[in-house]
This record gives C-alpha cells, sequence and structure tokens, in this order.
C-alpha cells in the first residue's frame, strides 16, 4: 500500500499545478510570474522520465552483459579490472560525468542521456558481479550434476539466483539517474530540473519549489515502484 | 591466447581504437570557440597498442613486466607528448589559441591506467605503492617544471589560480563540516537506533526516504526556510546565515550523510559479538565503559568504511550546492558551462574527480591502518 503513496502525490500534482497560480501568488504576491509556464508540467515530467528510462535500459543492457561475460571461466582475469572500474567509476561524481560529456556532445538532452547511462551503467555491473559471484557452489554443482549446459546454468539457476542484488543496483542506477537529469537541465536538457535551474537564476521561488515537488515524487515513485520489484524478485527465489 | 592475456587484449584494443578514431588534440583559436581536431601521432600511438597486445599475447618471460612498464611509461607520456605536440601547434597560431587535449587522448590514457592497475595486482602492496607514487612524482615534477604548460588545461589553471585555490578550499571545508557534523549527529543517533532495536524505524526510514530527494531539488528547497530563518532571527543573518550560502548547502549535505552514518554505526556495532559484549558487562564494565573499550574498538573498521563512502558521497554532492550559492569546485563547472569555457569545466571537473578518489585512498589506507593493527 504504501508504495501506491508516492505516484499518487505525482498524479495530484501534475493536476494541480497547473491550476495553482492563485496559490503561489498569494503566497509569494512580488512574483509577476508565479507558475511556471514555459513547458508545462506534464511535458516536463515525461522528457524527465523517458531520459531515465532509456538511460536504465541501455545500463541495464551493458551492465548485465559485462557482468556476465566477467564472471564466466573465459573472462574471469577480467573481473579485477571491471571491479576497479565499478569501484572508482563510482567515486566520479555524477556532475563530473555530466560536465565530461558537455564538450563532446554539446548542449541538450544528449550530454544528459551519456552522463546517464554511463554512471547507471557501474551500479548494475557492481552489483551483476556482485550477485553472481555470491551465487552458492552447490546450485553451481547441482545445475551441472543434473547436465545444464553452460547457458542453461546462467539462464535457468544463476541469473534468477542474483536477481535480487541485481535488481538492488538497477534501482540505484534509476535514482541517481532521476538526480541526474534533474542537473542536466543545466546543460540544456529539458527536465523537471528546468523550472528549479530556472528560478534560481531568476529568484523565482515559485518556479524552484514546483520544480523541486515534482521531482521529489517522480524519485520517490520510481524507488518505490523498483523497491517493490525488487522484493518480489528476491521473494520469487 | 590464455585468458590472463585478456584485460592487456581488451585495454589495448580500446586504446588502438583510441588512437585511430579519434582526436588527440585540438586547437582553438581562444578559450570560448570550439577548434579544429589534431592527431600528430596515430600510426605510432596505434602501433604502441598493437605492441602492448602483442606483449600480453605471449609468454615470454619478462613479457608481463615489458607490458607493466609500457603502461607506466604511457601513463606519463602521454601528456608530455601531447604538451610537445601543443607547443608546436602553438607556434603557429595566434597568441591567444589554446590547445586542449581530445577525447583519443583521455581513453588512450584511461587504458594505460587501468592497464597498469590489472598489471600491478601480480605484485606485491609495497611494489603497487611505489610504482604509483613514482608516477604521480615523475608527473608532478613534470608539471612543476612547466612541461605541460603549453596545454589548455594547465593555462586555465595559471589564469585561474586564485578563485581556483579558494573553490578548492571552499570545497574541503564544506566536505570537512559535513563528515564532522554528520558523524557528530549519526553516531548516536545509530547507536540509538541500535540499542532501542529501531534499526528500521521511522528515523532511518526518513533517512532512506531523504536520500531518494534529488540533490538540486533539496538544495533549492531549503532556500525559502533558510532565509525565513536569516528573516526571523537578525542574529543568524549577521553570521552568513540566509537563503542561500553554506549553511542550507551543509543542513542538505549533512541530511544526505546521515543515513550512510547511522547505517554503518548499526551494522558496526552489530559486527560485535554478543559473546564479548557479555563478558565485559560480566567484567562490570558500564554501559560508556563498553562503548568505549569494546564496541568502539571492533566495530570502528565498519563505521570508517561507512565514512569512506559519506566523504565521496558528499564531495560530489557539494559540487551541486555551488547551484546555491555556496561556491566550491562546483563553480567552475557550472560557471564554465555557462560560459561555454571548456577549460573551465574540465579543470573543475578534474579537480573534483581528484578530489574524490584522493579522500576515498585516504579512507582506505586508514582502513588498511585499523584492520592490521591486532
Amino acid at each position: 500500500m504504501k508504495v501506491i503513496v508516492a505516484p499518487l502525490l505525482l498524479v495530484v500534482l501534475l493536476l494541480a499545478l497547473p491550476h495553482s497560480a492563485s496559490w503561489f501568488h498569494a503566497w509569494m504576491p512580488t512574483l509577476s510570474h508565479p507558475l511556471y509556464t514555459r513547458t508545462s508540467f506534464l511535458m516536463l515530467t515525461l522528457s524527465h522520465l523517458w531520459l531515465v528510462v532509456l538511460a536504465t535500459l541501455v545500463a541495464v543492457a551493458v551492465g548485465l552483459t559485462l557482468g556476465v561475460l566477467a564472471t564466466r571461466p573465459n573472462g574471469r582475469s577480467l573481473l579485477p579490472t571491471v571491479r576497479a572500474v565499478a569501484v572508482i567509476g563510482q567515486t566520479f561524481p555524477p556532475v563530473a560525468v555530466l560536465a565530461i560529456a558537455v564538450p563532446l556532445l554539446g548542449f541538450g538532452a544528449a550530454p544528459t542521456l551519456l552522463a546517464l547511462t554511463l554512471y547507471g551503467v557501474l551500479p548494475v555491473l557492481g552489483q551483476t558481479v556482485a550477485g553472481l559471484d555470491s551465487v552458492a557452489p552447490a546450485a553451481l554443482h547441482a545445475a551441472d550434476g543434473m547436465g545444464y549446459g553452460r547457458w542453461r546454468r546462467l539462464w535457468d539457476v544463476e541469473l534468477p539466483l542474483a536477481a535480487g542484488p541485481i535488481m538492488a543496483g538497477v534501482r540505484l542506477s534509476a535514482i541517481v539517474g532521476v538526480g541526474t537529469a534533474t542537473i542536466g537541465s543545466a546543460v540544456g536538457a529539458t527536465t523537471l530540473g528546468s523550472p528549479i535551474v530556472e528560478g534560481l537564476v531568476g529568484n523565482n521561488t515559485a518556479y524552484v519549489v514546483q520544480g523541486a515537488l515534482l521531482v521529489g515524487a517522480l524519485a520517490l515513485s520510481i524507488d518505490g515502484v523498483l523497491g517493490l520489484v525488487e522484493r518480489r524478485v528476491r521473494r520469487l527465489r | 591466447m590464455t585468458p590472463r592475456a585478456l584485460p592487456v587484449v581488451l585495454l589495448a584494443c580500446i586504446g588502438f581504437v583510441a588512437a585511430l578514431a579519434f582526436p588527440f588534440l585540438y586547437v582553438t583559436p581562444n578559450r570560448l570557440l570550439s577548434g579544429e581536431p589534431h592527431s600528430p601521432h596515430v600510426v605510432a600511438l596505434a602501433l604502441t597498442c598493437v605492441l602492448l597486445a602483442a606483449a600480453g599475447v605471449t609468454s615470454v618471460r619478462g613479457s608481463r613486466v615489458a607490458v607493466a612498464l609500457l603502461a607506466w611509461a604511457l601513463i606519463a607520456g602521454l601528456p608530455l607528448l601531447a604538451s610537445i605536440d601543443a607547443r608546436t601547434l602553438l607556434l603557429a597560431a595566434a597568441p591567444s589559441a589554446r590547445v586542449p587535449l581530445g577525447a583519443g587522448f583521455w581513453l588512450m590514457w584511461l587504458s594505460a591506467s587501468l592497464l597498469l592497475l590489472d598489471r600491478l595486482r601480480a605484485i606485491r602492496m609495497a611494489g603497487r605503492v611505489v610504482a604509483w607514487i613514482a608516477l604521480l612524482v615523475a608527473i608532478v615534477v613534470m608539471g612543476s617544471a612547466g612541461a605541460f604548460d603549453t596545454l589548455a588545461l594547465v593555462r586555465e589553471f595559471h589564469a585561474q589560480r586564485g578563485p581556483f585555490m579558494d573553490a578548492l578550499l571552499t570545497h574541503l571545508t564544506l566536505a570537512a563540516t559535513t563528515l564532522v557534523l554528520a558523524l557528530v549527529i549519526g553516531a548516536p543517533l545509530g547507536w540509538w537506533a541500535w540499542r532501542t532495536r529501531r534499526t528500521d524505524g521511522a528515523v532511518v526510514g526518513m533517512l532512506a526516504f531523504l536520500q531518494t530527494v534529488p540533490s538540486l531539488a533539496l538544495f533549492a528547497l531549503l532556500i525559502g526556510p533558510f532565509a525565513w530563518l536569516a528573516r526571523a532571527w537578525p542574529a543568524l543573518g549577521a553570521l552568513g546565515f540566509g537563503g542561500t550560502g553554506a549553511a542550507p548547502a551543509v543542513f542538505a549535505l549533512v541530511l544526505y550523510a546521515l543515513l550512510p552514518v547511522v547505517r554503518y554505526t548499526i551494522a558496526g556495532l552489530g559486527a560485535v559479538p554478543a559473546d564479548a559484549r557479555e563478558a565485559a558487562r560480566g567484567l562490570g564494565m558500564t554501559r560508556l565503559q563498553l562503548l568505549s573499550r569494546v564496541q568502539l574498538p571492533l566495530g570502528w573498521p565498519v563505521l570508517l568504511a561507512g565514512l569512506r563512502i559519506v566523504a565521496v558521497q558528499t564531495i560530489g554532492l557539494a559540487a551541486v550546492a555551488t547551484l546555491i550559492g555556496a561556491g566550491g569546485l562546483g563553480r567552475f563547472v557550472f560557471l564554465g558551462i555557462g560560459q561555454g569555457a571548456n577549460d573551465m569545466v574540465m579543470l573543475g571537473t578534474l579537480a573534483i574527480i581528484a578530489l574524490a578518489l584522493a579522500v576515498d585512498l585516504l579512507f582506505q589506507a586508514m582502513l588498511a591502518f585499523t584492520e592490521r593493527r591486532p
């Protein structure tokens, strides 16, 4: 039941905020534009969500593939390097990754998407390696004894047993993505960070509050939903 | 090909592609305009990568050492090579011209670093430390002798030395203040949660909830309440307390830091075996003695591991705090993005990354030191 609260809040905010100009005017009478109207809140939310979903999907595909390859017998020698990349990479602040993407791709959604994807790979990769490593050897031997091939063992035994940690990585990657996409509006991406950044630059607290409320509700919704999926996956095994 | 050679071959391939496909350097007319790509050593660098891969595949005695040496030489040599190229390129250009490093350079440099990391794993700790320190010394010596002065990044640093040092100091102050406050508040909170068995109660739940809120949103939302506080108590305002600036930034950073501190405090207290606790109680220790003589020494490494995460996270988040006027290295990043000055962005970004890595290493060293002690 708790899971439904944040998405409900998001929907209520999306429905109510476009009609809230008079409230914000009453709260901050000095502002000439008390409501952010450059882009509709729904569009901002959708484009924010789209960036996060796309980046997370790519990150999961890349992270999962790399993690699986690095834990196969032929790829084992890559494991220390893969781990080092995941550990060192996660000390890089998301802002730094975003800033590096700008000179490469210019302004707009492209550098944000690249930063989100690059940064999102690391938790998925780290958790995939950790999850696959923690599968009990007995389960692997049992699968081998039953005549499972290498790929069938991966698909039917290892990945289901490692699904909990992997989902935790996906969740972390998506949450960091929501935060980074917010900052992405400082480099020209249209996200829920746009009202915040414009409000900060133009000294318009109403814009800041509107953006922050929506992005907070969005982050909590995504976290709640992915947390639910994670718990389901952990219970299924 | 033995599987052991795989990392070398893979990283050499990345270097090879980087040498061929991405520009090594750019020449820009000034610090704001974008410029022409230049890759003067495509063949030589690509051949070096082929040589690396070949040395990795062959199992002749000493080929392992050769790979490590070559990687070491690449990490130290690539910046030198780039700055020598920059010198010749600048001779033919206007005085305002700049030579920033390209994606090809960075990819090759990163591949070489990962390669060295991988090859050094086989040798003893002392050897590893010596190799990395020698590398650092080599680069610092070359840098202070002015060997890299022709590169755009170093020029930007010289042009902005004063503001850069201020920003670095501000960043460190923000992070250190946050860390101390988070420890002072979070450790007792964790102890309380552990003792009253509220490890997944409302307090921890609230902190986890805050952790999910994007940093920019939390920073921005604090402006209102803090501005109100400063208006309500002018004495606070006189101390530099206000809607923007360091106060709301540190407040938000502490909120983010509290969850890991509380969680790791609980984990650290949980790591002390019940036997040890009971033995101490049996000896007649008070709760405070138990905490300071048994639980703290035994649980300290776990708490330190948590502080490492907090420190690295705080340095990254402090970069965002500049958007609410707290200063720090993030100022270079966002100001540079606003002006389109890529060198400035890179200077700020690399400084933040270097700071995060340095703090991470510092905590790792502290951790290794505590764990070795009996």
